[in-house]
C-alpha cells in the first residue's frame, strides 16, 4: 500500500443518553434525526417523541471572540476535536389527528435542518410526517438580583423604570426579599456608543435558552414528508413527500408551490416514489431527488415552474445485472447528500453507498458495499421489513470520506482513494474499533471482492449467514458528519455517540 | 411638578404593564407609549423611557412591531426635531431583530424621523447609525441598513458620501443573499439621491453586479431596479446601460426573472422613454409572449393591452397581434384566461377595422373556449367591445357561450354568469334578451344550489330596474308566480324572496294586484318556514302598499298567523304586526 491517501483513525469522543445493558428503551426516546449546524457549533437531534434536543460545542467555538494571542497558542493542527454539551430541548411536534382522513399523524421528527442564524438566535426547521415548523432558539440573559442593601439607592438611569418605583416605598423593600427575575436583552455590545448599560455589579448574568415556534408550514402534504432542504438563497426551502416536492418561502407559512408531482392520474400506474430530496449547496436553481427505483434526478428550476422535466438522470446501469424482486426493493435510495463542492452526490441504497459525479450519469464513480453478507438473505430481510430500513449517509468536508450505518450498532467509514473500497467498521460504543477485529473474516471477504469481482458472489453464497453475527434490531440509521472537522455523530436507539479522527499518513 | 404628579399612578400601571407577563397587557401599554411620554414630560422621556425601551427589546414580535411603529411618531414627546436623535438607539436595535416585519417597520420609522432631522444631526447621528448597521456582524442589521442610505446620503459631506457609496457597493456584494436582495430592492431609492456623475459610475457598477448575481432571487429584484434607474438616467445613457440589461433579462435562464420582466416590461418601457427604445423592446416582449414557460406567458398576456397602449397601432398590429392570436389557442388555460381578461381593451387601441378583421375572430374563439374562466373573462368586459364593434356582430356567438355557462356544472361559474346578466341585458337590449335569455333567468330560480337561486331572485330585481315595471309585468311576473306551486318548499321560498325584492321596484299597484294575493295564499302553506317568511315578506310590503290595503288584507292575515301553532311563525307575525302599528301611528 503506497497510497498517499489519508486514512482516518477513529476514536471515541462522547456519548449522550448512553444505555446501560438491559435497560429498556422507550419507543419515544429513539432518535430519528441528527443534524449539525452549518459551522458545527451546534448539533440537533430529533426523536420519535417529537422532541428536538440541542447540543452546543463547548470548545473552540466563536473564533471571532478568541483573542489573537489565544489563537496563536492553539495551533490549528493541534486544536482539539469539538466537544459538545447539552444545551436545551423543546417539544417540536405532538400527535395530531387528521379528521378528514381519520388518520393519526405521529409526532416523530423525520428531518431537521438548520437555517442561517442571526443575532445569536438559532433557527431550526423540523418536520414530522405532515407539518414543518420553524423554531427559534435564543439565549436570554437572566438578570438576577442576588443581594442588595435595602438602603442603597439604585442610581441607574433606569431607576424610575427599573423596579416599580412609582408605587410606594415598600416596593423597594420588597426587592431584597427574593431575587427578581427579569428578561433583558442580549445584544452586540459595541453597537451603542450613546447608551451605557446599567451597573452590572448587582446583577448576575445567567443564560437560559428559550424556544419559540416562529412559523408553521402545514396542509401541503398528502403523504409522509421525507426530506426538507434549505436553498442557498436562504429564502426558500423544499419539502418532499412520497409523490410531491413543494417550495416554501421561509417567511410564508400558508402558501407553497408545487414543483414536482409524480402522482399519476391512476394510482395503479405508480411506478416509483420520491425517497429523498436536496438542494444544491451553491446553485439556487438545482435540486436533486432520489427515487425508489434507484434513480437520482437532477432538476433545474430555472427551466419551468413545474419541474417534471429532469435535467439529468443518474442511474447505475451496471447494477441491474441480476434482477430479482428483492434487488429492486433494495435499489431504493434512502438518502442523498451533495458534497460541499456541489459536483458530487453521495447516495445510500439498502446494500451500497455510492458516490456520483454529476458529470457522469451512467454509473457512480465509486460504490461501497455495506453489508454484502446480507445479500443471500434478502427474502428474510423482506419478511421482517428490514429491507425497508432507510439508512442515512454523510460525507466529510473534503468530500473524500463517507460514512453510513448498518446493523449490529455499527457504521462504516470509507475513503475515496481509487480501488480501496473496504471501509473501517466501527461499533457505536465506547470502544468503536472492537468489531473490526472480531469480524476479520468479513473483512477478508470484502477484500476478495476487490481482487476478484466476479467471484465474490459465489464466495458469499458459501459463507454462512448466522443471524447471531448480525443484530438486525440494533440498527444504526442516523448519523451526521461535522461540517468542518472529522467528527461523526451517530444515533443508536436513544443514544448519541460521537467519534473523532485525526488523519494519519501511511 | 404638580401637573406631572397627578397622573402618575395610571402611568405607573402602564409602565408596570410594559413588563407584565401577559403579552396583551404589554401590547396595550406600548400602544399607549405616547400617553406615558406625555405624563413623564420630555426630559424624563428622553432620559428614562427611551433607554428603558432600548433595553426592553427582547420581547415578542408583536410588541416589538408596535414599539417600532410608535417610535416613528415619537418625536414630539422627546422635545421635537432637536432631540430626534434620542429615538435612534432603540430603533437601531429593532433594525437588528430576526423578524422581518419588525425590521421593516423600524426602518420605516427611522426614515420618517430621518426625513425631519436637521442636516447636522443627520451627519452626526444618522449617518454613523447607517454605517454601524451596514457593517454589523449579523445579516439582519446589514439588510436593514440598505433601506436607510437614501436618508443619510443627501446631507452628508463629500467624503462621507463617498464612504456611503462604497459601503453600499460592499452590501451589493455581501456573502449573504438576503443582504444583496435588500441592496437590490433599495438601489433605486438610493440612486435617486446620488449625484448624476456618481450615478453613471458607482451606482451603475453596483447595478451591473446585481444583474449578474448567481442567485435568481437577487436578479429578480434587479429587474425592478431597471425601471427606477431608467427614470434617473438621461435618455442616451439609458439606451446604453439599461436597455441591454432589460433585453438580457428577457432572455434570462431563469423563468422567474423572465416572469418579472414580463410583468414589468410596460413600466420599463415608460422608463426608457423614447419611441425608439420602445421599438427595441418589442422583440423582447414578443419573445416573452412566446416563452416556453406558461407562467411567463400568463404574465406577458396579462399586460398585452397596457403594452399596446404605448405602441403605435401599426406596431401593435404588426408584431403583437400575431402573438395574441397564438395565445388565444395556447395550451395553458391560464394563459388563455389571462388573455381573455385584457384582450377587450385592445379594441379601442386597434380601431374598428382591425378589431373586426383581426380581433373579433379571437374573441369568438375565446368565447367558445372549453375552460369557463376564459369565457367569463370575455363576457365580463363585453361593454368595452360593444363600444367598438356593436353587439350585433357578437351576439350570434355570444348566446351559445352564455347558455353553456348558465348550465355549467360548477355553481360558481353559474353564479358568475348570473352576475353579468344585467350588464348583458343593458348591452343586448330588450328584444334580444326576451328571446334568448328570459327563460334562463327563470331556470335559475329552480337551481339546486341556494346561492344560485338567491342570485337569480336578485337578478330579476335588477332586470326589472333595467327594463321597467311594464316589461316586468309581461315577462317576469307571470312566470315567477307560476312557480309558486312548486312541490318543494325551498323553491317556494325562493319565489317569496323574489316577490319581496320585486315589490319595491314594481310599485304599489302591481304589488297589490299581483303579488300580494300570492303571498297571502302562501300563509296557508303547510310548511311553517314558508309561513314565517310570509310574515316577514308582509312586513316588508307594509311601506309599499297603501294603508287601506294593510288594514284590509295584510293585518287579518298576520293576525291569523300570530295564532299559529308554530312558535317561530307566531314570533315573526308579531313582529310584522308591530310594524303595521308603527306605520299606523306615523301615518
Amino acid at each position: 500500500m503506497t497510497s498517499s491517501m489519508r486514512s482516518l483513525n477513529w476514536k471515541f469522543s462522547q456519548v449522550f443518553g448512553e444505555r446501560h445493558p438491559g435497560e429498556k428503551v422507550e419507543e419515544i426516546d429513539i432518535i430519528s434525526a441528527v443534524e449539525f449546524e452549518s459551522r458545527g457549533d451546534y448539533l440537533a437531534t430529533g426523536d420519535h417523541g417529537g422532541r428536538v434536543v440541542l447540543f452546543e460545542r463547548t470548545n473552540g467555538k466563536d473564533y471571532q471572540l478568541r483573542s489573537r494571542k489565544e489563537l496563536e497558542h492553539t495551533d490549528s493542527s493541534v486544536t482539539s476535536h469539538p466537544l459538545y454539551s447539552y444545551k436545551t430541548e423543546f417539544q417540536s411536534h405532538e400527535i395530531e389527528f387528521d379528521y378528514l382522513k381519520s388518520l393519526e399523524i405521529g409526532e416523530k421528527i423525520n428531518k431537521l435542518r438548520w437555517c442561517a442564524s442571526s443575532n445569536n438566535s438559532l433557527f431550526i426547521l423540523s418536520t414530522n410526517d405532515r407539518t414543518i415548523k420553524l423554531w427559534k432558539v435564543s439565549d436570554h440573559k437572566v438578570k438576577k438580583i442576588i443581594e442588595m442593601d435595602s438602603n442603597a439607592y439604585i442610581s441607574s438611569e433606569n431607576a424610575l423604570l427599573s423596579e416599580k418605583s412609582f408605587l410606594t416605598d415598600q416596593s423597594i423593600q420588597s426587592v431584597p426579599n427574593g431575587y427578581h427575575l427579569e428578561w433583558i436583552t442580549k445584544r452586540p455590545k459595541s453597537t451603542f456608543p450613546t447608551y451605557k448599560e446599567s451597573p452590572k455589579m448587582m446583577f448576575k448574568f445567567g443564560e437560559c435558552a428559550s424556544s419559540r415556534c416562529r412559523r408553521v408550514y402545514s396542509h401541503a402534504h398528502d403523504y409522509n414528508i421525507n426530506s426538507i432542504s434549505i436553498n442557498s438563497d436562504c429564502e426558500t426551502f423544499l419539502s418532499a413527500d412520497d409523490l410531491r416536492i413543494n417550495m416554501w418561502n421561509l417567511e410564508v407559512g400558508n402558501q407553497c408551490f408545487n414543483i414536482i408531482d409524480l402522482k399519476p392520474l391512476d394510482m395503479e400506474d405508480l411506478v416509483e416514489v420520491i425517497t429523498s430530496a436536496e438542494f444544491h449547496p451553491a446553485y439556487c436553481n438545482l435540486l436533486a431527488y432520489s427515487s425508489s427505483r434507484g434513480f437520482i434526478r437532477l432538476v433545474d428550476m430555472r427551466q419551468s415552474a413545474l419541474c417534471d422535466q429532469n435535467a439529468r438522470i443518474l442511474q447505475d446501469r451496471e447494477a441491474h445485472g441480476s434482477r430479482s424482486f428483492f434487488t429492486e426493493i433494495a435499489a431504493s435510495i434512502s438518502d442523498i447528500k451533495f458534497a460541499k463542492d456541489g459536483r458530487h452526490i453521495l447516495t445510500r441504497d439498502y446494500m451500497n453507498l455510492k458516490l456520483w459525479d454529476l458529470h457522469m450519469e451512467s454509473s457512480p464513480i465509486v460504490s461501497f458495499k455495506i453489508h454484502e453478507f446480507l445479500r443471500p438473505k434478502l427474502s428474510e430481510l423482506y419478511n421482517g421489513d428490514f429491507i425497508f430500513d432507510k439508512f442515512d449517509c454523510c460525507l466529510s468536508r473534503d468530500g473524500c470520506h463517507f460514512a453510513t450505518g448498518t446493523y449490529s450498532n455499527t457504521f462504516k467509514v470509507f475513503c475515496h482513494d481509487g480501488g480501496h473500497t473496504d471501509g473501517t467498521r466501527l461499533e457505536a460504543s465506547k470502544n468503536p474499533n472492537r468489531v473490526s477485529h472480531t469480524q476479520e473474516c468479513q473483512k477478508n471477504a470484502g477484500l476478495l471482492t476487490i481482487f476478484a469481482r466476479g467471484l465474490h458472489w459465489r464466495g458469499h453464497e458459501n459463507s454462512r449467514f448466522d443471524s447471531s453475527d448480525c443484530d438486525l434490531d440494533s440498527k444504526l440509521i442516523h448519523l451526521a458528519w461535522h461540517p468542518t472537522t472529522n467528527l461523526i455523530a451517530c444515533a443508536t436507539k436513544c443514544s448519541l455517540y460521537m467519534y473523532h479522527a485525526e488523519s494519519e499518513h501511511f | 411638578m404638580a401637573a406631572t404628579d397627578e397622573p402618575l399612578y395610571p402611568i405607573a400601571v402602564l409602565i408596570d404593564e410594559l413588563k407584565n407577563e401577559d403579552i396583551q397587557l404589554r401590547l396595550n401599554s406600548i400602544r399607549k407609549l405616547s400617553t406615558i411620554a406625555r405624563a413623564l414630560g420630555e426630559e424624563r422621556t428622553r432620559k428614562e423611557l427611551i433607554p428603558f425601551l432600548n433595553e426592553n427589546n427582547d420581547d415578542d414580535d408583536e410588541v416589538l412591531l408596535a414599539m417600532a411603529e410608535e417610535l416613528g411618531v415619537f418625536m414630539p414627546y422627546v422635545g421635537g426635531v432637536g432631540y430626534a436623535h434620542v429615538l435612534l438607539p432603540p430603533l437601531e436595535t429593532l433594525c437588528t431583530v430576526e423578524e422581518t416585519c419588525v425590521r421593516d417597520k423600524a426602518v420605516e420609522s427611522l426614515c420618517r424621523i430621518g426625513a425631519q432631522m436637521k442636516e447636522s444631526d443627520l451627519v452626526g447621528w444618522f449617518a454613523p447609525l447607517v454605517k454601524r448597521l451596514a457593517t454589523g456582524e449579523w445579516f439582519t442589521s446589514r439588510v436593514s441598513s440598505c433601506g436607510l442610505f437614501h436618508i443619510a446620503y443627501p446631507s452628508a459631506p463629500d467624503q462621507l458620501k463617498a464612504e456611503l457609496r462604497s459601503i453600499y457597493g460592499q452590501l451589493c456584494q455581501d456573502d449573504m443573499p438576503m443582504v444583496r436582495r435588500a441592496a437590490a430592492s433599495n438601489l433605486g431609492k438610493f440612486a435617486a439621491t446620488v449625484e448624476p456623475s456618481h450615478l453613471k459610475t458607482d451606482i451603475m457598477s453596483m447595478f451591473e453586479d446585481l444583474t449578474q448575481d448567481d442567485q435568481d432571487s437577487v436578479r429578480l429584484l434587479a429587474v425592478e431596479g431597471c425601471a427606477a434607474l431608467g427614470k434617473l438616467l438621461e435618455s442616451q445613457d439609458c439606451i446604453a446601460h439599461i436597455l441591454p440589461v432589460i433585453v438580457n433579462f428577457s432572455q434570462d435562464k431563469s423563468w422567474r426573472v423572465r416572469y418579472m420582466v414580463a410583468n414589468q416590461l410596460y413600466e420599463l418601457c415608460e422608463a426608457v422613454g423614447s419611441e425608439a427604445t420602445r421599438i427595441d423592446l418589442v422583440p423582447a416582449y414578443v419573445r416573452l409572449l412566446r416563452d416556453n414557460e406558461a407562467e411567463v406567458r400568463i404574465a406577458a398576456a396579462g399586460k398585452v393591452t397596457k403594452f399596446c397602449q404605448i405602441l403605435s397601432p401599426e406596431l401593435a398590429i404588426q408584431h403583437i397581434l400575431p402573438c395574441v392570436k397564438e395565445l388565444s389557442s395556447d395550451s395553458s388555460q391560464h394563459v388563455r384566461s389571462a388573455l381573455a381578461s385584457v384582450i377587450m381593451g385592445m379594441a379601442p387601441i386597434l380601431g374598428k377595422d382591425a378589431t373586426i378583421e383581426q380581433l373579433l375572430p379571437i374573441f369568438l374563439s375565446l368565447l367558445k373556449d372549453e375552460f369557463p374562466d376564459v369565457r367569463l373573462n370575455i363576457i365580463s368586459k363585453l361593454d368595452q367591445v360593444n363600444q367598438v364593434i356593436g353587439i350585433d356582430l357578437l351576439s350570434q356567438s355570444l348566446l351559445p357561450a352564455i347558455v353553456e355557462l348558465a348550465e355549467d356544472r360548477h355553481w360558481r361559474v353559474r353564479l358568475a354568469i348570473i352576475e353579468y346578466i344585467p350588464l348583458l341585458a343593458s348591452q343586448l337590449g330588450v328584444g334580444f334578451f326576451d328571446d334568448k335569455l328570459g327563460s334562463l333567468c327563470m331556470q335559475w330560480l329552480e337551481d339546486k344550489v341556494f346561492s344560485i337561486r338567491e342570485a337569480a331572485a336578485n337578478n330579476l330585481k335588477r332586470l326589472a330596474e333595467e327594463f321597467g315595471p311594464d316589461w316586468a309585468m309581461q315577462h317576469i311576473i307571470p312566470q315567477v308566480l307560476e312557480k309558486i306551486n312548486n312541490p318543494h318548499y325551498l323553491y317556494r321560498m325562493t319565489i317569496l324572496q323574489a316577490i319581496s325584492l320585486l315589490a319595491p321596484v314594481l310599485g304599489a299597484d302591481i304589488t297589490c294586484q299581483k303579488l300580494l294575493p300570492v303571498v297571502i295564499s302562501l300563509s296557508k302553506d303547510r310548511v311553517p318556514n314558508i309561513k314565517f317568511n310570509v310574515a316577514k315578506v308582509l312586513q316588508s310590503l307594509v311601506p309599499i302598499v297603501g294603508q287601506s290595503v294593510v288594514e284590509a288584507t295584510i293585518r287579518p292575515c298576520l293576525i291569523e298567523l300570530s295564532e299559529d301553532p308554530d312558535v317561530d311563525v307566531r314570533y315573526f307575525a308579531g313582529q310584522a304586526l308591530q310594524a303595521c302599528d308603527q306605520v299606523m301611528v306615523s301615518g
